[in-house]
């Protein structure tokens, strides 16, 4: 690979990391607005508020950087990057096409599982250093969170992996066939479910109970610093979303695959995105506890269940 | 090896988005500091204490739990490369079968003894 491509690829993981979360934020405002009874932003840009989520940027930069007296200065400047980065690698690993993707690695399911798992230290770094006890509460919940929601999602991820025969990514789309939404449906459930607790969307945002904790690990966190944080959520909706579609849906698969097939990845990763939305519309809250009970009682239980479903078949189809 | 290339090329770019901002930042942001806006948020109240105070980690239980899962599930993903070896097969799948059995007594123990609730 020459220095030039992967200058190219490099710039184009970027690009659609910055414009994806920005379609997803949109979508997510006029769902939520239409499921509530409103209109949602109509103002900036003219047509239905197109614009929203660019002015919302130009505001924050515009912002007083406020960094508490009491905080530990270092790492409250950094936080933000670590959480934000680590899902700007995973989107990299993803395919959204017949051989479109950034890194074409051949264990890239297993690399973007390793990607993600580095953006809670983020949080955790930027409660800690905020100095706050509403920051302490809320990376303390979000490291707890992790105990419970990173094992049913890697054991569902191994057992796609297992069904493909491969941890690339590319070569699970290429194995998928349209009976694996039944065989992998419990897997594919346990997946979305741990998706959204690793996101810290409802029903599983604790980490940032906007009604008990402030805003959790991002309370003392003002202007363009706080942005990234939300811009990681975001980014985090999009590249769960086209896991989800890689791993279960089949990604490009569909009618006119060979010239249509990044319309159908992005098509299916939106409409899960826009369910992510319908969640956070629709559930209340559960207690940290009550997540670790669901994950450990029902998660871990089905998907390895679904893990030995995986392997018999396979076995015996040989 | 060259999708690592790219990776890395991801990582710079993001680093250099993320000093880009804080340069545009400190460069358009106001700078205004005063004592009550540098002072820890505590829903209008003095903070009393510091913020780095003890917690009660409950949850430590799981985080062993989780250790031993995390080792597990890393032995699963070269066994999804080869399981279709015909030399493996039946012989690998009766292996895994014990290995998971195993931890799965091990968590079924752990939900018997009651660690599996918080409070």
């Amino acid at each position: 690979m020459s220095v030039l491509e992967a200058v190219i690829r490099s710039v184009a993981v970027v690009a659609a990391f910055l414009v994806l979360p920005l379609l997803v934020g949109q979508t997510e405002h006029k769902f939520m607005a239409h499921m509530q009874g409103r209109l949602g932003p109509m103002y900036a840009g003219g047509w239905h508020g197109w614009a929203q989520l660019i002015a919302d940027a130009a505001k924050f930069v515009q912002k007083e950087d406020v960094i508490p007296a009491a905080a530990d200065r270092g790492v409250f400047r950094i936080a933000p990057a670590v959480a934000l980065i680590p899902y700007m690698a995973g989107l990299a690993f993803i395919p959204i096409g017949d051989g479109i993707v950034g890194a074409d690695v051949p264990a890239s399911a297993f690399a973007v599982l390793a990607a993600l798992g580095v953006g809670i230290l983020g949080h955790l770094m930027g409660g800690w250093a905020s100095a706050n006890k509403y920051s302490m509460i809320g990376a303390m919940r979000g490291a707890a969170q992790l105990v419970a929601y990173e094992l049913p999602m890697v054991l569902a991820v191994a057992s796609v992996a297992l069904a493909a025969g491969t941890l690339s990514l590319s070569g699970i789309v290429e194995q998928w066939q349209p009976w694996w939404l039944l065989w992998q449906l419990p897997g594919a459930i346990v997946f979305f479910i741990a998706a959204l607790a690793e996101i810290n969307r409802t029903p599983f945002d604790m980490p940032i109970a906007d009604s008990e904790i402030v805003f959790g690990a991002f309370t003392e966190y003002t202007g363009l610093r706080f942005a990234f944080f939300l811009l990681a959520e975001y980014a985090g909706i999009v590249v769960m979303a086209l896991l989800f579609t890689v791993l279960y849906l089949g990604g490009w698969a569909g009618p006119l695959a060979a010239s249509l097939g990044v319309v159908w990845t992005l098509l299916k990763a939106w409409i899960i995105a826009a369910i992510i939305v319908w969640m956070r519309v629709s559930w209340p809250r559960l207690r940290e506890d009550q997540l670790h009970r669901l994950a450990w009682v029902w998660l871990i239980p089905i998907a390895l269940f679904q893990l030995a479903l995986t392997a018999v078949v396979v076995v015996m189809t040989r | 090896m060259a999708g690592y290339i790219v990776l890395g090329g991801v990582i710079v770019l993001g680093i250099l988005v993320f000093v880009a901002a804080a340069v545009v930042r400190w460069l358009l942001a106001p700078k205004a500091p005063t004592y009550a806006k540098l002072k820890t948020y505590e829903s209008g109240m003095d903070p009393i204490g510091e913020g780095w105070a003890q917690t009660n980690v409950r949850y430590f239980v799981y985080a062993f739990l989780y250790v031993i899962f995390a080792v597990d599930a890393v032995y699963l993903f070269p066994w999804a490369n080869v399981i279709r070896d015909q030399n493996l097969g039946v012989p690998a799948l009766v292996e895994m079968a014990i290995f998971i059995g195993i931890i799965v007594l091990g968590l079924a123990h752990a939900a018997r003894r009651g660690l599996l609730r918080w409070v």
